[in-house]
């Protein structure tokens, strides 16, 4: 089975990311856990995702196109990554959601493939 | 407001007696949840008005009855449940009247919770919920599973004692052991097993401490000749001792052997060192005797000043006999690391199948560890990196970070 873990970011966590004095240990946290995946042999995919205030988003209004500057949503917490893990069950995926380096990580399963 | 005041008490001490009381009789344990709720709920209603009633627990028992017979009255489930209830409902007046108290049918519970038809991973959560009382949601949280996946398997679980017609009745004298083990377990998984910190531990799932602790004094209770009862109650106390000295002032996470022993809780540990040898009158050793014995050679450094690591790694090999946990294996490669050099420690350690350790954290710290004494420092830093990217607490992971840090200097 796999699953998607969605990690949320704040915005001192994006912050963090280009601050030279704690960029280091942000980076750090990240390493630490991918290795810690990989070696787990649990990984389908992963990536990180530069801050929202570099998204565009595009919204379709009454069939018309309309495209803004910035995430969807204004919210406190973002999504910074994505991992998609294939273990066997949620339990399993939300302990691995546990030991993310970010406080709000959202898990889902995916949806199989169509053939 | 005093009216809520006395409803919560109730509620607190009281509700996995009387639902145990309750599903003793009725056997079906959803509805007898649902009829006692009914009832906290009905209390909550009538109570400011009329006031307090003498018996409130008496109150709430005849009140979840009714809820009882008017549920089988409406689902006609059978007409043979009247008589039990009428006969419950006697009860609940006999005992109103006489200012007796509640036959305590909370061991029952403890065993039906545990019995071997129940899958072994639920029975802490069943325990915890019938006996304790404790809502679905936070046994979700402390146990990191999906509040509706919890809330789901509790019920089903519930429907298999139904279905299976699972007893109540306590086991025969020659099953007890087995059975109580099981309980044993149970309250132990709540209590929370990285606590007994083989090497550099994360941090355990500790909210449930304190509740697992309750059912360890309860269980005391039931079965006053059972040495491993103690055993356990020995092994929760002593590491509960310690609850205050594992971070410093700044919140920074302080491992067992650097622990200042002044801020270790002495009336803990004295409380542990009574139940531990009152288990040792018995003569029978078990493995929560032997965690609890390991934790006392730890205590002793309060008096003694120095951790006698032989004595740990002595304990350890008779525990991995008995009980070969990982947590064991661990345990006892840490202890022969600290007596008999890092070498003979990481041989130990490597002895435990790869595929097990995975995503084990306290293997891979402790590795880190023995690595790092070894001057290995590319292996070194790579089994630091797992430690990290394995704990889920933030401080345990500053620990290890400052560790690892150390092999670059």
């Amino acid at each position: 089975m796999s699953y998607t873990l969605m990690f949320y970011e704040s915005q001192e966590d994006f912050a963090a990311r280009q601050d030279p004095v704690r960029q280091e240990q942000y980076l750090a946290g990240w390493t630490h856990y991918v290795h810690a995946l990989r070696e787990a042999g649990v990984v389908v995919f992963g990536s990180g995702l530069y801050a929202p205030d570099t998204a565009a988003t595009m919204k379709r209004r009454g069939g018309e196109i309309a495209v803004q500057d910035g995430p969807f949503a204004e919210t406190k917490e973002q999504l910074g990554g994505i991992f998609v893990l294939d273990v066997p069950d949620l339990d399993t995926a939300l302990e691995w959601a546990a030991r993310g380096p970010v406080d709000t990580v959202e898990v889902r399963q995916n949806i199989p493939a169509l053939k | 407001m005093e009216t809520l005041q006395v409803i919560e008490r109730v509620a607190r001490d009281a509700y996995g007696r009387l639902l145990s009381y309750l599903a003793v009789n009725w056997r079906d344990l959803g509805a007898v949840e649902d009829a006692l709720g009914d009832a906290f709920v009905a209390a909550l209603e009538s109570w400011p008005g009329t006031g307090v009633p003498d018996k409130p627990e008496a109150w709430l028992v005849t009140a979840a009855r009714r809820r009882l017979i008017d549920r089988a009255r409406r689902t006609r489930i059978s007409e043979d449940a009247l008589p039990t209830l009428l006969a419950m409902s006697e009860d609940a007046q006999r005992l109103a009247a006489a200012g007796a108290v509640f036959p305590d049918e909370r061991l029952r519970m403890l065993l039906l919770c545990t019995h071997p038809a129940i899958d072994a991973a639920m029975r802490t959560p069943l325990m915890l919920q019938t006996v304790l009382g404790i809502d679905a949601a936070r046994i979700a949280s402390a146990f990191i599973v999906k509040p509706a996946t919890m809330s789901q398997r509790l019920t089903r679980a519930k429907a298999k004692i139904r279905a299976e017609r699972l007893t109540f009745e306590l086991p025969d004298a020659e099953q007890v052991p087995e059975r109580l083990d099981a309980v044993l377990e149970a309250v132990y998984a709540a209590y929370g097993s990285g606590w007994e910190e083989p090497a550099i531990a994360d941090c355990p799932r500790s909210s449930l401490a304190e509740e697992a602790i309750a059912l360890g004094r309860l269980l005391l209770r039931f079965a006053p000749r059972e040495p491993e009862v103690y055993g356990l109650l020995a092994l929760m106390l002593h590491c509960e001792a310690r609850r205050g000295a594992r971070h410093d002032g700044e919140g920074n996470y302080v491992p067992l052997s650097e622990q200042a022993c002044a801020r270790w809780d002495r009336r803990l540990m004295l409380e542990a060192e009574q139940y531990l040898n009152a288990a040792a009158q018995a003569g029978r050793i078990g493995r929560f005797q032997l965690m609890a014995a390991i934790q006392s050679v730890h205590a002793q450094r309060l008096t003694t000043g120095r951790t006698e690591w032989e004595a740990i790694a002595h304990l350890y090999e008779g525990l991995v006999r008995i009980s070969p946990t990982l947590g064991a294996y661990v345990g006892r490669a840490a202890a022969i690391a600290e007596a008999y050099g890092a070498a003979r420690g990481l041989a130990w350690l490597e002895v435990i199948p790869a595929a097990d350790v995975v995503s084990y954290q306290p293997y891979w710290a402790l590795a880190g560890h023995l690595y790092k004494q070894l001057h290995r420092l590319a292996e070194a830093r790579s089994a630091y990196s797992r430690a990290i990217g394995l704990s889920t607490d933030a401080a345990v992971r500053r620990y290890l970070g400052r560790q690892a840090a150390e092999l670059e200097l």
